[in-house]
Formats: structure tokens, C-alpha cells, sequence
């Protein structure tokens, strides 16, 4: 169990974090959103006890991060934001270096370096000094470290930030196989990751909570939620077809792309508009290349309320 | 205590991994040497000692040892790997001692490398073994004070050469508070007991006597204390200001 509790961390005139409170359960994927500057480090290393809170409390499995700092961080794997390490030293020293700290011997010890190795595919790279590796290696190797004591809390600020895309959806699959049993924050700004990750969000702007839920609750406060958007075969039917679109009682509002012959009907607050507009296409004669019901943006509700 | 012997061995090891340790034991053997020969007049005096050996070592060590040190905690700090460091279960006072041991230790090295001129001088002539013993136990001693400042220099900067400038400004002030310019200059106006107390910070006064071969406790409590306050100073500056 995570749980924060009205933690705020002030730099002299600046507020970077005010009154944050929250819990992750067992289970449970959180996903930390906000534009960069919003306060989402500063919070990732409160729960770290790298940075202390001005005011309020932080706890790792009960275990308080000011008070007890040893216990929160032996149940805590982490990995700080841009991956940071020891640029001179080769990978396979440094995971050494790492098991030491978390106090792994023997037999456990070699078993789990042997399976963050294979896990992060670093297997090609062990003799290579950090500084040498590409940017994805350098985060996987941070990864690596975090995961090394397989603890039951994590807490990665970004960790797929400058991996190519297969190296994201093998950072996404991994997060998901220890999803099961393990509580998990990740701090990010790419909000397809919410999505393919995440069972719940929060979204932070100017180093306040303003949204917390489920990305898919999140998702149907945007205006484009059950939004209807038909693509036209013909180009020249789009002026007409926008004007029915509008007079329909339960449409709020009509966009028009004229790139892409696409046109996208918001609903009234509430309404279900698929049906009329179905309807509407086939009374009109209008040629449909495309016809599908929106689920709501993410993007567009991180906009509407960080901006 | 168990973390100190981690941090440390990482730590020596990582002087290694770069040409940093070479570099710096190649120009110290080098100087050492120069300075005893060629300033010292180590033949020219004809007599079985290593003081021109010893004397020449805080002039040697004000520029060798903060160059050393000042990437301990700033290196650490630009780099982003104090975070790590610091989100492992290990206490401030651990990582703080660890590092500090590594760098000392690696002095001590690089002191233990100039053996040749200690075998040099037994061979000329008839030395007093154990004033040579408690010259390099004062010299070892010193290079800990210069590092234990070198420590707090770094810890307070994220910039590598502020840190090494630092280093060489506190350190030559330690050095120069015995010399007559400084005690001086307080005698005309400040009260005898805090000209005293100037007097008696010096890393010199205190130096020269240990390797004179009079290993007094006073001398070694002042190294003790100040190698003490000034890892003390380490971590409170660290813990201040480590995530800025």
C-alpha cells in the first residue's frame, strides 16, 4: 500500500507539489499525468524519500518515508527519472553493486541477477560500460536495478521515455506481467501508456490533483465521448451533410475535416446520437467510407483540464 | 557498516575504470620526487632523513588533493546518481564515509607507491626508521584532513571546478593559520586566546610535529575532530540540499 497524505513540498517562493493526497492498493496500476513542470517528480520523489515534504506524510507498506526511511525504501524499487547511474562502470558491476545494497546473497542472489538480466535483455550488453549504451539500454539497465529485490512496490518516474517502440510495448508487457502482484506508480506524459497500463489515473497540473480515476472514466469526460464521426466517399456532399448533422436536436456541435472528408458529431450532454445519425446518412443518400462511435480522448481531457 | 565496504569498494574501483587514478599517481610520484631532489636538496645535505621528502607534502597535497575530491559529491550530484544512491537502503553517513574512505584510501596508495625513496635512504645510510614511520603517518593524516574538507566542498556545489576552487581556498587557509603572516596579523588586535585558537587549527603546526616523530594525542584528536566536523558538514550539506 502507497498512501500520500496531503504531502506539499515548497521551494522557497515556488510551490511544486501542494496538497496531494492518495492511496494504491494491491493490484493496482497508477498512472501519475500532468504537463512537464506539474509537479509529478517532486511527488515520485517524495514517495522515494529522496525529497523530504514540507508538509504532510508519505508510507510504503505502512512504513513511513521521513520516520522510518530504511524500511519505506527496502520495500520500494525505484527508478529516478532519466534513468540516472554510474556512467564508468560496466552493467554487470553495477547490478552487482545494486544486489549488494538490497542485501541478496547466494543462491537468491544469483537468481535474481540471472533473471533481471534475461527479463531486460541485457544479456549483450553486461561488459559494456553504461555510458557507452544507447538511451534504451541506459533505461532498461535502470529497470533492471529497480526491479532487482522484486519488491512489492514500485514507483518508475517515466520508464519508457526514449525507447523505440517495440522496447515500449516489451517495458508495457513486463509492467503488466507484475502488475499482478504488485502496487505500481508510473509517472508519465505519454497518455497511450495510460491506457495500455494504467488502472487508474491522475492527473496533476501546477502541482495540484485535478482528476483522479479510471482512464476510461477520464476518457468519457471528453466532449468527443459517444461522438459520432462519419468519413464521406463523395467530397462534395460535405456541406450538406454538415448541415443536417447540425439541425439533428441531439447533436451540440459539428467538425469538419475537409483533408480527410471526415465529419465528427458531438452529442448534447447525455445523448446517444449513433442511431439518429445512421439514420440520417441513409435518408440523405450520403456515401459512407467509415462510420464509428468515439470513445472519448484522453489527450483532449488532459488538455481541457492541465491547460 | 556493511554499505560503507560496498560504497567503498565502487567507489575505489570507479577511480580505476578511468585514467583519473593513473593520472594522478603518475603527477604525484613525479612532483614528490621533484620536490625532494631538486627544492629539498635531498643529496646536498648529506644526512639519513626523508624530512625534505615530508616537508614539500602540504604544498603538494593543497593543489593533488582537492583536485581528488571535488568529484565526490558534485560528480554525483550533475550526474543524477545521488538519487539512486540515496533511494538504496543506505544512510546518509554510510555513502557519506564510504566515498570518503574510497578517496583515502587511494592516497594512501598512492603514498605507500613512493616506497622507492624510502628504500633509497636506508640504503645511503643509517635513517631513524620510526621518524620515517610517523612521517608517513603524518602525511597520510594530513591528506585525510585535506580530503575530509575537499568532501564538504564538493558536497556544497554541482559544479566540479567551484568544487576544486573551494577545496584549495579552505585548505590553504587551514594550512597558513600557524604561519606567522596570519598569527600575525590577529596579534595586533584580536585577544590571545583566539590567535591561540587560529594558531592551533593549522594543518601545519600539527603536521610538522607528528612528523617530526612525536605522535602526540593532541595531534591525532585534532585530525580526528577535524576530519570529523568536516564529514559532519558533508552530510548535513547533502541532506540539505541533495535533490536541488
Amino acid at each position: 500500500m502507497i498512501k500520500a497524505e496531503h504531502l506539499s513540498k515548497h521551494y522557497e517562493s515556488v510551490t511544486a507539489v501542494e496538497d496531494v493526497t492518495f492511496e494504491v492498493g494491491p493490484g493496482e496500476v497508477l498512472g501519475f499525468l500532468g504537463p512537464n513542470g506539474a509537479g509529478k517528480t517532486t511527488t515520485m520523489r517524495m514517495l522515494a524519500g529522496f525529497v523530504t515534504p514540507t508538509a504532510g506524510k508519505a508510507s510504503i507498506c505502512g512504513h513511513d518515508v521521513v520516520t522510518e526511511p530504511l524500511a519505506a525504501k527496502e520495500r520500494l524499487g525505484y527508478l529516478p527519472e532519466g534513468a540516472p547511474s554510474y556512467g564508468e562502470m560496466r552493467v554487470r558491476r553495477f547490478l552487482e553493486f545494486i544486489a549488494d545494497l538490497r542485501r541478496l546473497e547466494g543462491s537468491r542472489r544469483r537468481a535474481r541477477l540471472d533473471y533481471v538480466i534475461e527479463r531486460l535483455q541485457l544479456a549483450s550488453v553486461l561488459e559494456q560500460s553504461i555510458e557507452t549504451l544507447s538511451k534504451g539500454f541506459r533505461r532498461r539497465v535502470g529497470l533492471a536495478q529497480a526491479i532487482m529485490h522484486d519488491p512489492p512496490v514500485l514507483v518508475l518516474d517515466e520508464p519508457t521515455d526514449g525507447l523505440d517502440p517495440n522496447q515500449k510495448f516489451e517495458v508495457r508487457a513486463l509492467i503488466n506481467q507484475m502488475a499482478r502482484d504488485k502496487i505500481i506508480v508510473i509517472s508519465t506524459h505519454i497518455l497511450e501508456e495510460v491506457d495500455a497500463v494504467c488502472s487508474r489515473a491522475i492527473i496533476i497540473a501546477r502541482g495540484r490533483i485535478v482528476a483522479d480515476d479510471t482512464p476510461l472514466k477520464l476518457a468519457a469526460r471528453s466532449r468527443y465521448y459517444n461522438a459520432v464521426s462519419l468519413q464521406l466517399e463523395r467530397p462534395e456532399q460535405l456541406a450538406a451533410a454538415r448541415a443536417a448533422l447540425a439541425a439533428l436536436p441531439s447533436v451540440a456541435d459539428v467538425e469538419v475535416s475537409e483533408r480527410d472528408v471526415r465529419l465528427t458529431a458531438l452529442p448534447r450532454s447525455g445523448a446517444a446520437i449513433l442511431t439518429a445519425v445512421s439514420e440520417l446518412a441513409s435518408s440523405k443518400g450520403l456515401v459512407l467510407k467509415e462510420l464509428h462511435l468515439e470513445s472519448g480522448r484522453l489527450d483532449e481531457v488532459f488538455r481541457s483540464i492541465t491547460a | 557498516m556493511r554499505n560503507v565496504g560496498i560504497i567503498l569498494r565502487r567507489e575505489l574501483a570507479s577511480y580505476f575504470a578511468t585514467p583519473l587514478a593513473y593520472v594522478f599517481i603518475l603527477i604525484f610520484l613525479v612532483l614528490a620526487n621533484a620536490f625532494t631532489f631538486y627544492l629539498g636538496g635531498f643529496y646536498e645535505r648529506g644526512q639519513a632523513d626523508l624530512e625534505p621528502f615530508f616537508a614539500f607534502h602540504p604544498w603538494l597535497y593543497l593543489f593533488l588533493i582537492p583536485a581528488l575530491s571535488m568529484k565526490l559529491w558534485a560528480e554525483e550530484r550533475k550526474s543524477g546518481s545521488i538519487e539512486l544512491l540515496m533511494t538504496q537502503p543506505v544512510k546518509l553517513w554510510e555513502a557519506v564515509l564510504g566515498k570518503y574512505f574510497a578517496a583515502w584510501l587511494f592516497t594512501a596508495l598512492a603514498l605507500a607507491l613512493t616506497f622507492p625513496i624510502w628504500i633509497t635512504v636506508n640504503f645511503l645510510g643509517k635513517p631513524d626508521n620510526g621518524t620515517i614511520v610517523a612521517g608517513y603517518l603524518g602525511s597520510l593524516l594530513l591528506a585525510g584532513g585535506f580530503l575530509a574538507v575537499g568532501s564538504c566542498m564538493s558536497a556544497l556545489t554541482r559544479n566540479q571546478v567551484v568544487a576544486f576552487i573551494l577545496g584549495v581556498a579552505v585548505c590553504f587557509a587551514f594550512l597558513l593559520a600557524g604561519y606567522p603572516m596570519v598569527v600575525n596579523a590577529f596579534q595586533s588586535w584580536a585577544p590571545q586566546a583566539l590567535v591561540g585558537a587560529i594558531a592551533s587549527l593549522s594543518f601545519l603546526s600539527h603536521f610538522e610535529s607528528i612528523s617530526k616523530g612525536v605522535i602526540e594525542a593532541r595531534d591525532l584528536l585534532y585530525f580526528a575532530m577535524l576530519i570529523g566536523f568536516f564529514l559532519f558538514t558533508t552530510a548535513v550539506a547533502l541532506d540539505l540540499r541533495k535533490a536541488d
